[in-house]
């Protein structure tokens, strides 16, 4: 899950001053989940703006799944709700905000602050369970993440820094994660996964900004484009068929298909 | 386990010797002079082998060690253990540090992960720890055996010559994890291990002996305590140490006493070489270690009463040849 909390009011309305139509758009993934994008979050962010602002409200399933995004914009904007607004007060991740600005091209005000992947105990109770660091050790390490759960990400942990199996940081309040792992690992009979020396971390995979391009052939520099949506979308048509033709031409000519 | 390997530097012939060795320790702090840690280091002569020169300790910015470490060989005459960590720099950085302190005639790193920046002075920091000791050790072992970097890349001309000293912490409750990782470090190619402040023996020897199977040698820290003031903050700012409290106690009776600074000096002094005496000797006697590192930073003076009272004789006082060696200037 992605974890977000809500931003100060002050804040947001500081960041408002300027905009007079706004749209409140919720999400309904994660920031329903932590309860801080939902149905509910957006009509109370709606009645305490209501009055200094013209407030129109939405919730979108995925508002970081483009696809969905899209299709929901379309929508809007048939019911003709969509022509007056200024901006987008968006209660979502970082990554909602982002889509919803590339599909809209509107400005996207933030109403959350983003701060990890996590796992929820309970509302109010969050835990930064993932690092996204491209490379899962989590097989080695008795599902405790060092990556994550160690201070200092170490690979041969734990540190000098460990007391009563607790992090120096923060005052030795925190669970070490190599404490963790070590006591695990042992229960799991596998002292010998703890005995490794762990290379270094891949930190070109965390170089960011990062993407993933499903289909190999399909890589097309996409996210360096400064094209619009429709213009996006035109190019990676052209795209796909120009790969299309290659394939067939190199079979036509009964040569290896070109990767 | 491991096998005898070259020694580089006095302090490693003289370990390889058999003899009981002493290293001091020096602290440069946020600073542009270097006169008194000079200072201290010269009236270090003759007790210890070698002092290790701190690398940004408990992640407060000080003068770079590496600087500082050959400017205490050039002036004072006194070999030195550069210590390196991993909080602050990444590999390209620690590569052309440590090639820096191959030039300058460093025979000597202590491998650390270091504090993490949050216990600094500038906790905003971005922590580095792109390595780890364990795999900075391993960097540094290739960098001396085959004269590669981390990556295989070779290093151009005679390959640096270090031997690698690592940390440990024999007050890690629980010690089973603690002796793996450095057991980790061993493998990884480390010469000799230096230990956190210990003052428990008992906890000391157990964990001596539990360690002897890897053969390699262990200069157990000890850190005789200026004044309560200094002991409280130890045991309150640096990570993974406790001071003992009958001990903290026994400071803080002397410093509540009404009576003069000369007064007070001297009870500090007693109680340090009352404490840490029978300590020394104790280790000496068990053979288990291959001498103490001693953490006497600023308080030079406790070094010459210790060690008499602990029967451990002043070498004869001689400038070391590193002053010479290691001036490209003069």
């Amino acid at each position: 899950m992605i974890i977000t909390t809500q931003k100060p009011l002050e804040e947001i309305m500081r960041t408002l001053q300027s905009y007079s139509n706004i749209m409140i758009v919720g999400c309904g993934t994660c920031a329903t989940a932590v309860q801080t994008g939902g149905e509910p979050q957006v009509r109370e962010m709606a009645d305490k703006l209501r009055g200094k602002w013209f407030v129109d409200t939405v919730v979108v399933e995925a508002p970081c799944d483009e696809r969905i995004a899209r299709k929901d914009w379309r929508e809007i904007q048939r019911q003709g709700r969509g022509k007056n607004i200024d901006a987008f007060l968006c209660l979502m991740c970082g990554a909602g905000v982002q889509t919803l600005a590339e599909i809209a091209e509107l400005p996207c005000i933030p109403g959350l602050n983003t701060h990890f992947l996590g796992k929820v105990e309970r509302i109010g109770l969050y835990y930064e369970r993932c690092r996204a660091c491209g490379n899962c050790h989590l097989g080695e390490t008795a599902g405790i993440c060092p990556v994550t759960r160690c201070a200092k990400g170490l690979m041969n942990g734990p540190c000098g820094g460990m007391i009563d199996g607790k992090c120096e940081v923060g005052g030795y309040v925190r669970d070490c994660a190599w404490f963790l792992i070590w006591q695990r690992l042992k229960k799991f009979g596998r002292m010998d996964l703890f005995r490794k020396v762990r290379p270094p971390r891949e930190f070109g995979l965390e170089a960011y900004p990062r993407g993933i391009d499903a289909i190999p052939s399909h890589r097309i520099g996409r996210e360096t484009t400064v094209m619009g949506p429709e213009e996006t979308e035109k190019y990676i048509v052209k795209a796909i068929k120009e790969k299309a033709k290659q394939v067939k031409n190199a079979k036509s000519q009964d040569a290896p298909v070109v990767k | 386990m491991t096998k005898l390997r070259k020694a580089f530097s006095n302090l490693m012939k003289k370990i390889q010797s058999g003899k009981f060795v002493l290293t001091g320790e020096l602290e440069p702090v946020k600073t542009t002079d270097l006169s008194s840690v000079i200072a201290e280091a010269k009236s270090l002569r003759g007790y210890v082998t070698a002092c290790n020169v701190t690398d940004n300790p408990s992640s407060y910015a000080a003068v770079a060690s590496l600087v500082s470490a050959h400017v205490v060989q050039k002036e004072a005459g006194m070999e030195t253990i550069y210590q390196i960590r991993c909080a602050d720099r990444n590999r390209i950085a620690l590569t052309s540090d440590l090639l820096g302190a191959a030039v300058l005639g460093i025979k000597n790193v202590l491998t650390l992960t270091g504090d993490h920046t949050l216990l600094g002075d500038m906790p905003n920091a971005k922590p580095v720890f792109d390595l780890d000791a364990t795999l900075l050790t391993g960097m540094v072992r290739r960098m001396v055996d085959e004269g590669k970097d981390l990556n295989g890349n070779d290093i151009e001309g005679p390959r640096p010559q270090f031997n690698i000293g690592v940390a440990a912490n024999p007050n890690a409750d629980p010690i089973e994890p603690e002796i793996l990782k450095v057991v980790r470090k061993v493998e990884n190619g480390a010469d000799f291990v230096q230990t956190q402040v210990c003052y428990d023996i008992d906890k000391t020897i157990e964990f001596l002996k539990m360690f002897r199977m890897f053969s390699v040698p262990v200069l157990v820290g000890i850190f005789p305590m200026r004044s309560y003031g200094v002991a409280a903050e130890f045991d309150k700012f640096v990570p993974g140490v406790k001071v003992p409290k009958e001990l903290l106690d026994k400071f803080k009776q002397v410093k509540q006493q009404s009576i003069s600074k000369a007064e007070k000096r001297e009870k500090y002094d007693r109680i340090n070489i009352k404490f840490f005496a029978p300590f020394i000797k104790e280790l000496k006697k068990s053979g288990l270690c291959a001498g103490c590192h001693i953490m006497s930073v600023h308080y030079v003076e406790i070094i010459p009463k210790l060690l008499a009272e602990a029967k451990i004789k002043k070498a004869a006082q001689k400038i070391s040849p590193l002053a010479v060696a290691s001036s490209p200037s003069s």
